[in-house]
């Protein structure tokens, strides 16, 4: 009976919820703020030519800042639930699927640095070259060429947190220009690409670190 | 009707349904995928609304860039408690209230 | 034309968005959730977002998929 009354009501808000979403798409306010022109209107001062890559590190630097503070925070809380330790199980692995793996991860790491460069004036970025990254090693794990982390080293943890330190070093150092993470326009183009390498080198650890971590637990209580 | 109208309609009944799962479903790896399906509505709403007139804006682009990544961080963190909450109870529901 | 591909799209992504949810098995909900994901990103490259089409393809559908179907693993060997 309580099921029963807890599905219809949550069914009947879903209907509620869809009615109301799709009752402004039927007909768009009017009045509404154009972020379009504002942002064409200033590419010029942003020191790069892809209006993504430059509302993400220039016009709303201060989200993706917060951003991978926020993904380092999630990286910790994991460490700190404290997942039960064991050794790698060895798996049968296909010599096939490693040779195969062998040669795509270096190709992966020259994906990711082309992705990184050509975030300045077409579609890419340092989130895209960070998942390239990461994904290249969840590959390497799961064909048993990388065994999973158990406590991090020193070198990683400076690596981790690499990008995080770069992005709050440069805004530290701008703090005089007036507002946050405002660029002086002629050094724009430097300061994001040196950010967007240190954001891609933290991404792809933190994002293979999520599974490389994750997966050290072996399921069995040995 | 153009394709962001259409895609921003997909996305408030992907939401709704997503939002109905987190409510129904017991199962907690069942719950974070629901709360992923409404996450994506979210995402396609936001795109998809404001591509007016075929001209995509960059600015919703960006931020749902933003938060595909921070997405994933919090799926893996829902799974790795999850996991503990397995390792330590042995149950993959929440417990009910003691009353 | 491009249209009638927006509106297949959109039915694909509503079903496996659902069936996700609604299927009986974990492992093959997981799939369908591995699919869903390959289907936002399309559904971004028709919006005109290759940026987030290219982050959802490695992101949403790979190793949201890889950390699902590990946890799966984990979770069912802990069982046994």
């Amino acid at each position: 009976m309580k099921r029963f009354v807890v599905g219809s009501g949550a069914l009947a808000f879903a209907f509620l919820l869809i009615g109301a979403l799709l009752e402004p798409l039927m007909e768009p306010p009017s009045g509404g703020v154009d972020l379009r022109t504002a942002v064409a209107a200033n590419m010029t001062a942003s020191g790069v030519e892809h209006p993504v890559t430059a509302v993400l590190l220039n016009f709303r630097g201060y989200d993706t800042l917060l951003e991978i503070a926020v993904l380092l925070l999630a990286l910790i809380v994991i460490l700190a639930s404290g997942i039960d330790t064991a050794s790698d199980r060895p798996r049968a692995v296909n010599p096939i699927l490693q040779t195969l793996a062998r040669l795509a991860a270096p190709l992966m790491v020259v994906v990711a640095v082309y992705l990184l460069w050509a975030g300045a004036f077409r579609p890419g970025g340092a989130f895209q070259a960070g998942a390239v990254l990461a994904a290249a090693a969840v590959l390497l794990h799961l064909t048993g060429l990388l065994p999973s982390w158990q406590v991090p080293t020193l070198t990683l943890r400076w690596g981790l947190t690499a990008g995080f330190l770069i992005f709050l070093a440069v805004a530290a150092g701008l703090l005089t220009q007036g507002a946050l993470l405002q660029y002086p326009p002629a050094q724009a183009g430097m300061l994001i690409l040196l950010i967007e390498a240190g954001l891609t080198l933290s991404l792809g650890l933190i994002l293979a670190g999520l599974f490389l971590f994750l997966s050290r637990d072996p399921g069995d209580d040995s | 009707m153009s394709s962001g109208l259409l895609f921003a309609c997909v996305g408030a009944l992907l939401f709704a349904m997503g939002i109905a799962g987190v409510i129904l479903i017991g199962h907690l790896l069942r719950r974070i995928l629901a709360f992923n399906v409404m996450g994506s509505g979210a995402f396609l709403i936001l795109v998809g609304l404001a591509q007016r007139n075929d001209v995509p804006d960059p600015v919703p682009q960006a931020m749902v860039l933003t938060g595909i990544v921070v997405t994933v961080a919090a799926t893996a963190l829902a799974l790795a408690l999850v996991r503990r909450l397995f390792a330590l109870t042995g149950k993959l529901e929440l417990p009910a209230d003691e009353t | 034309m491009s249209f009638a591909f927006d509106l297949l799209l959109a039915a694909a992504l509503l079903w496996s968005g659902g069936r996700s949810l609604s299927v009986d098995r974990l492992d093959r909900a997981i799939v369908l959730f591995i699919a869903f994901g390959l289907l936002m990103a399309l559904a971004w490259a028709r919006l005109a977002a290759p940026d987030i089409g290219l982050a959802e393809a490695a992101i949403g559908a790979g190793l949201t998929g890889a950390l699902l179907l590990d946890a799966y693993g984990a979770l069912k060997r802990r069982k046994e």
